[in-house]
């Protein structure tokens, strides 16, 4: 399982989503910096977190036209599995791969704590080693991860369970349904606002997100 | 050619933003402030002299960039 993980100027998770996948599948994935016009032949793209140039114009706006978004774009559409971490979660809407939009947040606040998410679907290439209703901790760090869509993208995400995580315990930012985490129709490209690439390790206090990226080496 | 472009917030989309300025309004003693919405304005100079070939080219800029049309309108004028 070859990945490629996507660096934007002003991201800063790049580093520990890259440890992560080498941590779980073995293998290191390959940075890949947005002026590039083409991706090189992997298995799993993951734009990661953080501030591509500093959340200017909206959050992930500029990230989304970068270069490299158009290859992205491209390959998604043949079935390329893509992944989008809390700021990668804002480009791949702002890129048009997933539906809706991530706003302020409802209190205003940047938050900055752990949460619990239930996982309502299983048969993604990230969640296939999770069980149906599992509920994860894991940590958020964002200013605008409030899930906004129209009422027709909401009912064909809920109809076809395309809510992948779900907040439980409190919503920390006002989304729609409490969604924290969705996929598109296609099932190859999926974008949560949470940090599962900081809950693997022990020193992380829990390794509750490391599932989630061994379903990687399953999918 | 100057472009002013003025983008919105569509109706119904939640704006915590505005809800706050319409907060501070109150409590420093603006009464009847029934709502607050927050936008945002952009000016771009152009090179174009001609007024239709402009409009299109900073429509494209909007629907491509400068406004998420999911959920923002945006208005143009040109001078």
């Amino acid at each position: 399982m070859i990945s490629a993980v996507i660096v934007f100027p002003g991201i800063n998770r790049e580093t520990d989503m890259m440890q992560a996948l080498e941590a779980t599948t073995g293998t290191k994935p390959v940075a890949v910096w947005h002026a590039e016009t083409e991706l090189p032949p992997v298995d799993l793209v993951v734009v990661p977190g953080g501030f591509s140039y500093g959340d200017y114009l909206r959050c992930g706006a500029i990230a989304a036209r970068s270069p490299i978004m158009n290859d992205v774009r491209a390959k998604a559409a043949r079935g390329l599995k893509i992944l989008g971490v809390c700021n990668g979660f804002q480009i791949l809407t702002e890129a048009g791969l997933l539906p809706g939009a991530l706003i302020r947040n409802a209190g205003l606040r940047f938050v900055c704590r752990q949460v619990k998410l239930r996982v309502e679907n299983t048969r993604t290439f990230f969640t296939n080693r999770l069980n149906q209703g599992d509920v994860v901790r894991c940590p958020i760090a964002h200013g605008e991860g409030n899930y906004v869509c129209d009422e027709e993208t909401l009912s064909s995400l809920e109809g076809e369970g395309r809510v992948v995580f779900r907040y439980v315990e409190g919503n920390p930012n006002g989304a729609t349904n409490d969604i924290a985490g969705i996929v598109n129709k296609t099932g190859n490209v999926i974008g949560m606002m949470p940090h599962p690439e900081n809950m693997i390790e022990p020193l992380h206090g829990a390794t509750d997100c490391r599932p989630l990226f061994e379903s990687l080496l399953a999918a | 050619m100057k472009a002013r472009i003025k983008v919105t917030l569509k109706k119904g989309v939640l704006d915590p933003q505005g809800k706050a300025i319409q907060g501070a309004l109150g409590s420093m003693g603006f009464a009847g402030v029934e709502g607050v919405r927050q936008g945002k304005y952009f000016e771009v100079d152009l090179a174009e002299t001609d007024k239709s070939k402009a409009m299109t080219t900073v429509k494209a800029m909007c629907d491509k960039l400068i406004a998420n049309t999911v959920i923002e309108n945006y208005e143009i004028e040109l001078a």
